[in-house]
């Protein structure tokens, strides 16, 4: 439990706060700030693609024109990004991630997934997260394509979860029958990323 | 480079592209840090813009320079507010670290800090976070700053000295005007240490460089030396724009991005 600090009086008071705000975050509007730890890389939609294997009956490979000829979707939602900011509203288009996994037919083995992106970066979810319409490979917001530092041409955009899960960049899903760290996960981060449980370090 | 360790693809399913940089922090550091009250012991004026909080911790993690806490502020009816800042003391300040805060237009927090933060009052922190953007000071390293992006980068610069190392540093640190620069007087090179500071809208007169944004004139000599010994890496921490820039101008001089480890500020 927090303890009051002297002198401080809020944007808001509680009972003004956003109950679309998960705890410990704070209403960005319209600012979309951009956090990577790396350069972004010059990746055309030309030279992207998307594969899906490990744990899978037909493990495959999208290209820019495959991936775009999939059933499209909007998510106008919330994100939450783990350095205290969230965006109520957003304008992201894409194809759902269960229309990949569809065609590649994950095995009744595979649990968990490491998405990785083109420069070599890595998440771990339970496939439970990625599944059921809650996740997508986005390719477009407010209408334009994405750009570069927001993991243009395409990214995972798992938006349940902290943003450093919707990998930037996108290159690849390898179904597991474990749980594998990722990038931050290793480096300190929470292995799943709730906002909702503030699961934002390890042993939150 | 990192070698990825992923195995159950299976025979014939092709590696996952390894992440070059590895992470830095120690593996201690990276349980669960929880919340405690750390009490100000001074509030220091850096800049027009910019105050250092320094603060006594009762439970002290030394951190790896590049590192940063969680503050949170709790109003008296339970709201709270919560922001990042990098770590700008070095790493064996036992007890203590620095927080150097930038006001930001309408900031809740900046704006307590700035205005209301006074010796004595406590703060909850939580920390040390972020095992990427760190230096232990084992090997050279450039760092490339834009404004405030100087904070952890200042935590390497007074590491490296107060251990009295001889690993070769590069600094180039951007900031408006000369009294927006940080650390002002910090930033005198010592040797094994090579400096560039640069103006974008103002500079004393004479000053030996052009006032303007960093250019691949400025980034030549250190991407050259750090082309020419494997060990450097290279730490570049600004504003999203400035990362972005500064990021390209060192892709552009040759520099590997797999040796390039950014933080931006949103």
């Amino acid at each position: 439990m927090s303890s009051t600090t002297r002198g401080f009086v809020g944007r808001h008071t509680a009972a003004e706060r956003d109950p679309r705000l998960p705890p410990g975050q704070y209403d960005a509007r319209h600012d979309f700030p951009v956090l990577s730890a790396e350069v972004t890389p010059e990746l055309a939609a030309a030279d992207w693609s998307f594969r899906v294997d490990g744990l899978v009956d037909r493990p495959r490979a999208w290209d820019w024109e495959q991936a775009h000829a999939l059933p499209r979707e909007t998510y106008d939602g919330p994100i939450h990004c783990v350095t205290s900011w969230s965006r109520l509203s957003t304008d992201f288009g894409g194809v759902p991630l269960d229309a990949f996994l569809a065609e590649a037919g994950p095995r009744s083995t595979a649990t968990h997934a490491v998405a990785y992106s083109h420069t070599g970066y890595t998440t771990n979810l339970a496939l439970a997260d990625l599944t059921g319409g809650r996740a997508w490979i986005a390719f477009d917001f407010e209408g334009a394509p994405l750009t570069p530092a927001h993991g243009g041409p395409a990214r995972l955009l798992v938006p349940h979860l902290y943003f450093w899960k919707s990998v930037k960049w996108i290159a690849g899903l390898r179904l597991l029958d474990h749980d594998e760290p990722g990038f931050w996960e290793v480096n300190g981060y929470h292995h799943r990323g709730d906002p909702w449980a503030e699961e934002r370090y390890s042993g939150d | 480079m990192t070698e990825t360790t992923m195995s159950a693809g299976g025979p014939g399913t092709p590696p996952i592209p390894a992440f070059a940089a590895p992470g830095r922090a120690a593996p201690s550091l990276r349980g669960k840090v929880d919340w405690q009250a750390a009490t100000v012991v001074e509030v220091r004026r850096e800049t027009p813009n910019a105050v250092t909080v320094r603060l006594a911790l009762p439970v002290w993690h030394a951190h790896v320079a590049g590192q940063h806490y969680m503050l949170r502020l709790t109003a008296a009816d339970g709201y709270t507010a919560q922001r990042h800042y990098s770590v700008g003391s070095a790493p064996d300040d036992e007890g203590h670290i620095e927080l150097t805060v930038d006001r930001m237009p309408g900031g809740e927090v900046s704006g307590f800090v700035h205005d209301v933060a006074r010796v004595g009052d406590v703060l909850e922190v939580r920390g040390p976070l972020g095992g990427f953007f760190a230096w232990p000071g084992d090997r050279p390293a450039l760092l490339v700053a834009g404004g405030s992006g100087l904070v952890p980068l200042m935590a390497m610069v007074r590491h490296r000295r107060r251990r009295g190392s001889t690993v070769p540093l590069r600094l180039v640190a951007c900031a408006r005007t000369p009294e927006d620069l940080l650390y002002a007087r910090e930033l005198a090179p010592l040797p094994g240490e090579e400096h560039t500071v640069l103006y974008s809208r103002a500079a004393p007169s004479g000053y030996p460089h052009p006032v303007g944004r960093l250019g691949a004139k400025t980034i030549a000599p250190h991407a050259a030396a750090v082309l020419a010994d494997e060990r450097y890496e290279v730490f570049v921490c600004g504003s999203t724009g400035f990362a972005e820039h500064a990021g390209r101008l060192l892709v552009a001089a040759g520099v590997p991005s797999s040796r390039i480890r950014v933080e931006r500020f949103g």
